[in-house]
Parts: C-alpha cells; structure tokens; sequence
C-alpha cells in the first residue's frame, strides 16, 4: 500500500512500487493533463512538480515520491501558475498540445525560482522539454510574458 | 434570394458521436421544414435503432442546427462541427473562423467540436473522402464552411422578422446579436435558436465581400488554447472506457520478419497482465494499466522467423540507389532536349543529394482505442482519414463501413503518420479486439521505441543533377533524376516524388526530370510537405551553387528566372526585404535564401548563420515570407510558418532514421534527435496581401529552411552540400 499525496489529496493506492508516478498519475488516478511521451526522461512531456521543484514522472518510481506534496497540470492554482497560463493564451502557444502540460509545470517552477529569467536561463530550464510542433519561439515569448506580467503585480502590491 | 424546398442530402440524417468529455452525447439533425420531415418520435427511435447507445442529449427541438456544420443552442453557444483532424496545424480555429465570420457571431460564443466519421457529410471537397491532409483544410472547406454560417444566419434573421413582425432587410447581425434599430428590438442567437429551427432553409445564400470581414484576417484566440493549457484536452491516450483493456505489442525485430513461437509464460506471471494473444504483426499483451502491459510485453520470449526479413542497412540501399541511377527513368517532366543542350552548354555542373529516413516522431506515440458494440465498432482516435478506416475496420470485422463509428480525439501531432495508407496502427488495434473475442474495448498504446522502430518513414531518396549554362551563365539544360520507394505504392510514376522537382519553376529551356522507382519492404508514408521535403532541398541548393558559378547573387539569379512567376517573386522579395537582404553582416555570419510552393502555397525564407571557429554553427534568424491567398487566421499562419519551419530545421541539422542489418538504430529521442528551444532561431513572419482563394499552411514551410540553411552554410565555406543533416566538412 501506498500513500501518494496529490493535488492535495491522499490516496491509498496497491500499486507496484516500481510503477512510474506517471503511470500512477494517469492510469490510477485518472489525472491524464500529464503526458506520456518518451518514458526515458527526454522529452519532459511528463512534467509534474513535487514540492514545487519540476521532475520527470516517467522515470520517477511511485515509491521515491511517498509522502511527498505532488503537484499535476490539473491542479496549478497559483499566482505564477495563472500567468503562465494566461501568457500562454495570449500568445496562442499550443499547436497540438501534447507537450504543453510539461512546457506549463516547467514555466511554472522555473519562474518561482527565477521571476526575471534571461533568454539563456529559458534555455538552461527548457532543454530538455521537446516540442515537436516547435512552438519554441512562443514558448520563450510567452514565459518573458508571464514574468513581467508578475512584476507588474508584485510591483503593484 | 430564393427560397427552396431543402434538398435530398440534407434530409433526415444522423450526426452521431459527438464526443464529448468522457461521455457520449448524440446531436439529431432535424430539418427544419420540408415535406419529409419526421416527428421527433420517429427521429428519436430511428436514432436509437441505427445508433443503438443510450441517447443523452435525444432530440432536442429547441436547438438550431440548419446542416452539418452549426447548432446553436438556447445557451447562446454556437458550436462548428469540424470535419478535420486537429494536430496542431489551428483546423478547429480555421474553420470555425470561417463560420463565424458568416454567421455574426461572437468568437467568444463559438465552440468546435470534432465531427464523426461520415464520408457523405464530411468529405474533403478535393478528395471525396473524409480525410486530414495535404494542407487542404481551409482550402477545401473554405466556401463550404462560409455558406453553413451563412445559411444560419439567414434563418435566424427570419426568425427576428417573424417575431418582431418586421421585414428581414430592416434587421442587422452583429456578434451573435440580433437587431431591430427602428423598433428598438434585439435578441441573441440563443434567445431565436428555436424558432429560426422552424424557418426554411435557404437555397442558396450571399457571402461577404473581403471588405466586410471581421473575424477573417484578425488575431482570434485559439479555439483548442484552454484545453491544451490546463490538461483537460482528450487526446487518444487518454481515453479509458469501463472494463477497457491496454495493449503493448511486441513487434518484428526487422521488417518482414514474423512470429515462429513465443513462451508467454514469463509475461503471464506479471500480476495486472490479463491476455496474450498473437495477430498479424506480432504479440500483444493486454493489461489493465499501461505500464503492466509494456512489462509484460518485455518479458514476452519471441522465436522470430526471419527468413523473409529485410537485412539491409541504410549504406547499402544507398549505394544501390546510385547505381540504378545510372540508367534514365520514368518521365516526370520533360522539355525541349537536356541531353543536346546540356553537350553544347559552356559550363557544366553535376550534383548528387542524399536523404535518410526520417520519422515522424509525434510527441503522442500512436495509440487506438476500439471497442466491439451490438451494431459494429467503435473507435476514438486523432483520426486522420477516417473513410479508409472506416473501410479498413469494416472488412476485419465483416461489417459495413457505416457500422464503424468513429470519434475523432485531438491528435498529439500527427504529420502525416495518422492518415496511413493501410490503417496500419488501426487495424493493429482491431486485430487485438478480434484475437480476444470483442470481450472487452482496448486501447492500444505504442511506446516511443515502438513509435521509432514500426516504420512508415518518410523513404530516402537519392537525387542526381546536372546543368548546363551559357556564356552568361544562365541555364540552359537542367536534369534531375530521383531514386526512391513510392509512398502511394505505385510501380511507376508516383507523383508525390517528384512534386517540387517535377514543376520547378525556373525558366529553363530544356529540362528532363525523372523517376527512379525502388521496391523495399521499409514501410514509408507521406510526412510533412511529402515530396517537397527532398526535392526543395535539391532544387535549392543547386539553383544557388549554379548562382555562385555564375557569379551571380542568389536573390538576383532567382529573379531573372521567376518572371513567369509572380507569387515565387512575391515572397521573395518580401522575405529578402524584410531580411536585409544584401546588408553587411559581422564575421562569419552569412545569409542563405530559398523559395519553393507545396501544395499552392508560396514560402521564402531567409536563414541567417554563423559559422564558429570550430565549424560548428547556429542558425540565428529565421525571416519567413508566405502566400497562402486570403489570410484567414493570420496568427494560425504564422503559427505554422515557425513551427512548420522548426519541424524542417531538425532534419536539417539532426533527425535521421539509418538501418543496420535491417534493424533501425533509433529508439528513442536521446538517438532521433531533434532541436530544443536553444537551437531554435529568432524567428518572424511576413504574410503577402492577398484576395487569392486561401491555401494551407501546415506544410509549406517545412522544406525551405533546409536550403536557406545549406545557402547560408555554402556563402560562409564555399562547400556544396549534399546530404541532410547537414555536415561542414572539416
């Protein structure tokens, strides 16, 4: 038996330990916004944060993440969290949208850690996280988006 | 305007299958008059007969659907029926857009929906079949989509006059209000969607002029944005139905091979694995969770018979290609006489061009969720052509194509791979409901390594050129021969292999281009810009290495050879324009430019590029000129020009397929690679003015980069180059 906090709320779950959290996300607990893609932590579709720091859950065993606070797409009610989400409309970033959860998670956590980040420190978060429709350039325009989107509000308060 | 009785096609049928969330909802179309018209307990049972699934929504008279295309509802929502697959390319804003437009309506108003799979209401106008691709959604549904909104729009006016006793001209339309100024009267669409049910249906109705449009040419939101932004878009993979089995095959090592024996003994012993059956292409193991069933398919132990497999590697069929280049091909343009001209030419020039397979590479990993019901079949699916799924489904299971309902799910990417010419990934997933009875709905899901290694590549292709010029240096004879497997499986000339060199536009006076059919078992498939994705590159490089010959710049070379063709000119001239073309630039930085039409759209770009002193490079900018007509979503447009522009920069740099004694090298995306957002240019995007009937723009821009790039790379080293990925000689 396993405890797995997520989005908030404790599930007890008979699961193999060894099952992906992504697995357990998507096939146990019906939480489907993060995505499959590689199963190899190399595409970063499969993006979800566990104590806000952004982790792969493809290669992530359910047992390392017991305890612990996981945070899914489905579940993202921050400040940071709506700008991102709002820059990303703005600048109609999707295509198919696939990978864009991932894109998302990863915005999110790189922008509480970061809230100015420089088009190489874009580059340093996102490296890893493919997009195959390559809407790269509007990822990149979108997160400077949300980031000065937030300065505006923290500037504000 | 006329007002006709409504015609046969569009009497009494069924728009079944509209998916919805995780649950089934079901529209009936009701005519809204004519002499034929059923009562809704007659529509209703005739549903639930042909249909014969609990029917949510019923019949429901106080919605307005006048065709196949629009409903709107007493909630004031205004929902588009999309005939297209959505993979990316914007089709459910596109068409929306142009409903919209017709109709009045508030953009915030209106919802796209996915349409069902039905070849009569649905087809692609160019082709007759209900499909995705070819980047002819817009440019096939164009006028279609406009008249649905405008028929709407037609008999939601009736319906003000009739209510408010006025005459229809006295009454205007604007974003999904309706008005009477003189009498002071107004109603939303919701508020007369009942009533505008019970008025005629117009034979035939006016459209805009381009002067009128409001929606048409301005930025709009995406339709699919708050979805794709917060997780709750259904794609394929996620789709779950009660009782539903996941199944992960086990596919042949190599092409041709298949299964001798198998021990499922070991897969057997993985708690959650509930079946192990044998189809056609391998071994599947159904589970009740993915992960549970890729471990059992791993401990799966295969005897494979390989007698009949496919042990070349890539090396080896290129080498043969070569060879049978030497002999002449099939015809695929020809004019005046290349071989004289090209003896009696001054200079002469000669080019060899080499492309590996490439994959397509869908972030979603192809995936298929059926399920056997009482009346046939049921299949959810980023489906890109449905009627020969349909078909293809149909025969398995010995059921009518119409008893195959399918509900088409947004696609994760798609580029080409979807609409396979066997419904390959489809019937897999039929096969495996059939090997187990119909006893429960499977999804079938395809891992990434299943993904890179199952084939359907975009094939390698071998191209030889030669040219001649004059003492000008102006090109007089031009040859071009091509080697390579046909996708659409023809012996002779398939033309998808040649589009690009076969109508290449430059001005020159004898020209021969040919075809060279080869026949491997690789399984290859059209992948975005088909044809265009090798033969743009040929062509490209090689009108810019006969420039160079002739001392002449790239920009002004093309000129003088595009006068019969203005839109080549046109985009250009804007990409140069707006690029700079000409300008000094900093040490080892350099300038390359290409142009190339796909599918009646016009794309130029040009790449900007510094070469390091280790002979490495970056490309830095990216400066994109497009005709695709009429401008429907400009935003979409230039969507697709970065994107589809990428998605050919990573060929260009990196991606590639190779086989080694028949097995594929690649697996996954550590070893088919493709760029990330530091090796993604700064990128802009310049859209020619136009009225022209609109074309598409999923595709176009995916062959030009490679070439601007090999220009760019060919100004900084003086080297030609030959193949894709690109490599600077060191």
């Amino acid at each position: 038996m396993i405890k797995l906090t997520v989005n908030g709320e404790t599930h007890s779950l008979e699961v193999d330990p060894e099952m992906p959290l992504l697995w357990v996300l998507r096939d146990r607990l019906g939480l489907t916004g993060t995505k499959y893609g590689c199963g190899m932590a190399l595409c970063g579709s499969c993006t979800v944060h566990v104590h806000g720091t952004a982790i792969r859950s493809c290669i992530t065993p359910v047992s390392s993440v017991e305890g612990k606070s996981i945070t899914t797409i489905e579940n993202v009610g921050s400040p940071v969290a709506t700008a991102v989400q709002e820059a990303w409309e703005k600048h109609n970033v999707v295509q198919c949208g696939y990978c864009q959860s991932g894109q998302i998670m990863n915005a999110i956590a790189l922008l509480k850690n970061n809230p100015a980040p420089t088009d190489d420190d874009i580059n340093e978060a996102f490296k890893d996280i493919l997009c195959r429709c390559h809407t790269y350039a509007r990822i990149r325009t979108a997160i400077h988006t949300a980031a000065a989107a937030l300065a505006v509000k923290g500037g504000a308060a | 305007m006329r007002r006709e009785p409504i015609s046969n096609s569009r009497r009494h049928f069924l728009i079944a299958g509209i998916y919805a969330g995780a649950g089934l909802t079901l529209g009936i179309y009701l005519p809204g008059c004519g002499k034929e018209e059923k009562t809704a307990p007659e529509a209703e049972a005739e549903a639930e007969a042909e249909v014969g699934v609990t029917d949510e929504k019923a019949v429901d008279e106080t919605l307005f659907e006048p065709n196949a295309f629009v409903r709107i509802a007493p909630d004031n929502t205004v929902t588009v029926i999309i005939k297209h697959l959505e993979m990316g390319q914007g089709t459910y804003t596109g068409l929306a857009t142009l409903v919209a437009e017709e109709l009045d309506a508030a953009w915030e108003q209106v919802i796209a929906e996915g349409a069902p799979a039905n070849t009569e209401l649905y087809k692609n106008l160019l082709w007759g079949s209900q499909g995705t691709g070819g980047s002819t959604a817009i440019a096939n549904s164009f006028t279609q989509m406009r008249k649905a909104g405008a028929t709407a729009r037609y008999m939601l006016i009736e319906a003000a006059a009739q209510q408010w006793q006025v005459t229809a001209d006295e009454i205007t339309v604007d974003r999904g209000v309706l008005r009477h100024e003189v009498g002071q009267r107004q109603a939303s669409f919701g508020e007369l969607a009942e009533l505008a049910a019970q008025q005629p249906v117009p034979g035939e109705v006016f459209l805009k002029e381009p002067e009128e449009f409001k929606l048409i040419g301005s930025f709009v939101p995406r339709k699919d944005n708050k979805s794709k932004i917060n997780g709750t878009a259904i794609y394929t993979q996620d789709i779950r139905l009660p009782n539903m089995l996941v199944a992960v095959v086990a596919h042949p090592p190599r092409f041709g091979a298949k299964v001798e024996s198998f021990d499922a003994g070991k897969a057997r012993r993985v708690p959650g694995v509930r079946q192990i059956v044998q189809i056609p292409n391998g071994v599947a193991v159904l589970a009740e969770d993915t992960w549970t069933a890729i471990k059992g398919r791993d401990a799966l132990q295969i005897e494979w018979d390989e007698s009949e497999a496919f042990r070349l590697s890539s090396g080896a069929i290129m080498d043969d290609y070569k060879k049978r280049a030497r002999q002449p091909g099939t015809v695929a343009h020809k004019a005046g006489d290349s071989d004289k001209a090209i003896t009696s030419a001054v200079t002469t020039l000669e080019a060899e061009y080499e492309f590996p397979f490439l994959a397509h590479a869908a972030m979603e990993p192809l995936n298929c969720v059926v399920q056997r019901t009482r009346e046939g079949c049921e299949i959810w699916n980023g489906v890109q052509s449905q009627t020969r799924d349909q078909k293809a489904v149909a025969k398995l299971f010995d059921l009518d194509p119409e008893q195959v309902r399918i509900h088409m799910l947004f696609a994760g990417g798609s580029f080409g791979r979807r609409g396979n010419p066997h419904s390959d990934y489809v019937l897999e997933a039929a096969s495996i409901v059939k090997a187990i009875n119909g006893m429960a709905p499977v999804k079938l899901v395809w891992t990434r390594e299943d993904d890179m290694r199952a084939g359907y590549y975009r094939p390698m292709y071998y191209h030889k050129m030669s040219a001649g010029l004059d003492e000008r240096g102006m090109p007089v004879a031009w040859q071009h021969r091509i080697v390579g497997q046909s996708i659409l499986g023809k012996d002779d000339l398939d033309p998808t292999s040649v589009e690009g060199a076969a109508n290449m536009p430059y001005a020159v006076p004898n020209i021969t281009v040919d075809l060279i059919t080869t026949k491997l078992p690789v399984p290859v498939q059209w992948w975005r810009s088909i044809g265009s994705t090798h033969t743009a590159f040929a062509v490209e490089t090689f009108i810019d290495r006969l420039a160079r010959t002739a001392g002449e710049d790239p920009l002004a070379y093309r000129r003088a050879l595009l006068k019969e063709h203005p839109r080549h000119l046109g985009v250009l001239d804007l990409a140069a324009e707006k690029a700079g073309w000409g300008t000094s630039l900093p040490q080892g930085r350099g300038r390359g430019i290409a142009v190339h039409e796909t599918f009646n759209s016009y794309v130029a770009q040009v790449a900007e590029v510094t070469l390091n002193e280790d002979r490495s490079f970056t490309v830095d900018r990216v400066v994109i000129a497009v005709d695709c007509g009429l401008a429907v979503n400009p935003d979409v447009i230039r969507a697709q020009m970065e994107g589809g522009m990428g998605f050919g920069l990573s060929p260009a740099l990196m991606s590639e397929i190779t086989l080694k004694d028949g097995v594929v090298e690649q697996s996954n995306y550590h070893d088919f690679r493709m760029i990330s957002i530091d090796q993604m240019p700064q990128v802009e995007v310049h859209i020619v003015n136009s009225n022209a009937a609109p074309t598409g723009v999923g595709e176009p821009a995916t062959p030009v980069i490679a070439p601007a790039v090999a220009n760019a790379l060919s100004a900084l080293t003086g080297q030609n180059f030959d193949r894709l990925p690109l490599q600077i000689l060191t």
